[in-house]
């Protein structure tokens, strides 16, 4: 008996016991694993395209225009005769890099500006978060079309641009999140046992306010990627023959009367993927959630 | 004949981990002009069967499984619902725990009271506020002309609980259902409420039902007391045979488990270990408001070894000053001196050095613990930080933290919601002893604690105390506990030190008028004598 405890013990100092326990838990959650592999797939997918992709994606066949779903094209092909699965494969690319790193982007300034803003308090907050009121107001095109003029266009900057505008709401959640958790004693009690206050905010304050993180980042990166179409399509974006699921879906959207499998197609990968990190989302923050789970 | 007379009540709550019968055949009676008191600690029921009579439970989970309920020749249990909508507040008045949460705060306690009277009895607004002023006078509201338009926040706990009473006697209810009206206020107050409740009761020769976990408080006011355990009637009897005669163990347990001892006086080494010196810790109220005064030039020494208890009512500014010495809350002036050092000036490693030396328990066990956190975890974090235990030893220094706590080994994995309140306590002292400290503060570890769980927590600080040769300022409002625990006493009034002895010298000889003043609030203090 003892001699089990002690094995449990030394197995828990490997890895905080929080992730290992939400590992655990997500695995028993059906829709939040179906999520989990469908995005994976969608990765490696997106990852091989370079190799995998039946034909190339600059390839036109302006002869055979735009066709339904065949043996050659599985899913069709657009007005220039060029392979949509082809293209949806190399869209996902696009999108998938811009939707993750955007987000991470914005994650990452996010909470650490809204963790120190409501741990520290007073002056520091104060000016911390009028910085964050002051980027509110700047309307995002000017500040895109800014970026484009001063930087010249590439993806990198247009990455940085929507992470950019997405961190703020982020820092507003996490402040929030910080500010009540700070009244709660466990974290005077941290404080008397001498922790630093990096220390404290990523061990006692950070974990406690997951929950709504992860929900609004699932709910970002759906938004992070439908942003990239809008500025594609007003071509600040994306520029054909490079495409996207988003500028796939809005043209496709122009055709969709005489060529629906345009719009279908590109709007399943897109729709599957959402359905998936929201899954995935719900599932982790339950995962989390150490009291959710009575059993 | 009884104005209210339960049988054999039942009732169970379905979860999905099955059913759980909270109540398991109850039978009690109240009488008209009598107060029946139901005592038990948390889980026992007390409550449910309360509210399961006023169709007050959530159904489902909830589930009445039998028994009968007549009150006034009709069975309660098995009235509709919009029958026993009109005996609720009508005839039957409740009044809870916490009088700000049921009250609206944006609504003068005025239109709060005349509401039902407008409503219910068709009585023109001002009638039904000259009744309004007239039962806020019943209650022993100070000037209710002009306070009955004042809003709940502009009240003192005390006072809303006055508000709440008046708005449950508006009615005029036969029987008064009292859900531990006193347990979230200071005992001086609490000994005005109960004395009201006596009163109230006597004058409108009215039923009371008086729920609460603490004999104590209602061994000045009940006539009969019924003590609940898991659901079952375990002993009733009067309030002389409860408190003179009580047969079941139980009840034995409750009564042992009320503090009314001094501790022995030790011959104490007057070494001091800390010195505090005018210490003054003020709140800023914004530019130029004048700041709060919690702790107002307070001096004292405690000495190496002893347990020193500091009293006084919340806003005394007690729980400041433990806080002040740990450096949790920023000094205005003054200072602490621990072991020939300035705690107030210390700065960086030195400051957590210092820290490790002195540690805090906290009262609220449930908001003290990191929720995300296992008892591992818990602590494991502090033997690291100050490197107490390295990587490799930390799960043999959890484990002995574990042992001297009185936690189970099997629990380290487990996170502290799957914990009861004693439970969470005790890791709460664990990780306080974990950095090996010379110095606890105990910001009434207690009270948020069932009356027998109270007295076990206690004796393990006692236990514990003595092991690591602990020097503790013990921080509570209640008398009795610091009497129980400490060698000296501090007693505090509005950020001053008012009187200080032992627990002898206190309680037998105040000096102060404000020191007999919180002794004869301490509620059945003449039985348990």
């Amino acid at each position: 008996m003892t001699a089990e405890v002690i094995q449990d013990i030394t197995e828990a100092e490997q890895g905080t016991s929080l992730w290992k326990d939400a590992w655990i838990r997500l695995r028993r959650n059906k829709l939040a694993v179906f999520g989990l592999v469908t995005l994976v797939l969608f990765i490696v997918i997106a990852l091989l395209t370079p190799w995998i992709a039946p034909y190339s994606y600059q390839a036109q066949d302006l002869e055979l225009g735009a066709s339904p779903p065949s043996a050659a094209h599985w899913l069709g092909t657009d007005i220039f005769g060029r392979d949509l699965m082809t293209q949806i494969m190399y869209g996902g690319r696009i999108s998938l890099a811009v939707g993750f790193v955007a987000t991470a982007v914005a994650l990452l300034i996010g909470v650490t500006w809204g963790a120190v803003a409501g741990y520290v308090g007073g002056r520091t907050d104060a000016v911390m978060m009028r910085m964050v009121d002051i980027l509110y107001a700047l309307p995002f095109m000017i500040f895109i079309v800014l970026l484009t003029v001063v930087f010249g266009r590439n993806m990198l900057l247009l990455f940085l641009a929507i992470g950019a505008v997405e961190w703020l709401t982020m820092a507003r959640i996490m402040r929030g999140q910080v500010q009540s958790l700070r009244q709660q004693e466990f974290v005077e009690a941290a404080i008397s046992l001498g922790l630093s206050p990096t220390t404290l905010i990523r061990r006692h304050l950070v974990p406690n306010a997951l929950g709504p993180i992860i929900v609004y980042t699932t709910l970002t990166i759906p938004n992070v990627m439908l942003l990239e179409a809008f500025l594609s399509f007003l071509g600040l974006g994306i520029q054909p023959p490079q495409t996207s699921w988003g500028l796939l879906i809005s043209y496709g959207a122009e055709t969709m009367e005489e060529y629906p499998w345009l719009l279908i197609f590109p709007g399943i990968a897109l729709t599957l993927t959402l359905f998936s990190l929201n899954f995935l989302g719900d599932g982790l923050r339950d995962a989390l959630d150490v009291r959710g789970a009575k059993d | 004949m009884a104005l209210l007379d339960v049988k054999d009540l039942a009732v169970s709550f379905v979860t999905r981990n099955g059913t759980n019968k909270a109540v398991d055949g109850v039978s009690f009676g109240v009488e008209l002009g009598k107060i029946t008191a139901i005592i038990g600690e948390s889980g026992s029921g007390k409550s449910v069967a309360c509210y399961s009579l006023l169709g007050l439970i959530p159904r489902p989970p909830g589930r009445i499984d039998g028994g009968t309920a007549h009150f006034e020749g009709r069975d309660l249990l098995q009235l509709k619902e919009s029958e026993l909508r009109k005996i609720r507040g009508r005839d039957i008045a409740m009044i809870f725990q916490d009088p700000m949460t049921c009250l609206n705060p944006y609504m003068t306690i005025g239109k709060q009271l005349m509401e039902p009277l407008i409503y219910h009895h068709k009585v023109s607004k001002q009638e039904a506020r000259a009744r309004a002023i007239e039962l806020l006078t019943e209650v022993g509201m100070r000037d209710p002309e002009s306070t009955v338009d004042n809003f709940p926040h502009q009240f003192s706990g005390g006072m809303r609980q006055r508000v709440m009473i008046a708005m449950a006697l508006i009615n005029e209810p036969k029987l008064l259902i009292a859900d531990e009206p006193t347990t979230a206020l200071d005992v001086t107050i609490q000994a005005q409420i109960l004395k009201l409740i006596a009163e109230l009761q006597q004058k409108r020769d009215i039923g009371v039902i008086f729920i609460s976990h603490d004999l104590a408080v209602v061994a000045d006011i009940a006539d009969h007391i019924v003590v609940m355990k898991q659901g079952k009637i375990v002993e009733t009897g009067n309030r002389e045979g409860i408190f003179k005669n009580a047969q079941h163990p139980y009840t034995k347990k409750l009564l042992a488990a009320i503090p009314t001892d001094s501790k022995a006086v030790r011959p104490g080494t007057a070494e001091p270990l800390i010195q505090i010196r005018d210490l003054c810790t003020w709140f800023s109220q914004g530019k130029g408001v004048e700041p709060v005064k919690a702790v107002n030039k307070v001096s004292f020494d405690i000495n190496r070894g002893e347990v020193l208890g500091l009293v006084g009512e919340s806003g005394s500014g007690k729980s400041t000053i433990g806080r002040s010495i740990l450096r949790l809350v920023p000094v205005t002036s003054g200072s602490v001196t621990f072991d020939g050092v300035d705690v107030t000036a210390l700065e960086g490693s030195d400051l957590k050095n210092m820290r490790r030396r002195m540690q805090m328990i906290f009262q609220d066990p449930f908001a003290s613990l990191n929720p995300r956190m296992t008892v591992f975890d818990t602590l494991a974090e502090p033997l690291l930080l100050h490197g107490i235990e390295s990587r490799k030893t930390v799960a043999q220094g959890v484990l002995k933290l574990m042992d001297d706590v009185g936690l189970a080994r099997a629990f380290v994995r487990k996170y502290p919601h799957e914990f009861s309140g004693g439970q969470r306590q005790r890791i709460a002292i664990g990780r306080a002893l974990a950095t090996r400290p010379e110095f606890i503060v105990a910001d009434e570890p207690v009270s948020a604690l069932d009356v027998t769980i109270q007295a076990q927590i206690l004796d393990l600080m006692q236990q514990l105390g003595r092991e690591y040769g602990l020097t503790m300022l013990f921080v509570s409002h209640d008398l009795a506990v610091v009497r129980h625990l400490a060698d000296r006493i501090l007693v505090l009034y509005k950020g001053e030190v008012v009187e200080q002895g032992t627990g002898d010298d206190l309680f037998e000889r105040p000096q102060q008028a404000y020191t007999r003043k919180l002794l004869t609030s301490i509620p059945g203090r003449s039985l348990l004598a």
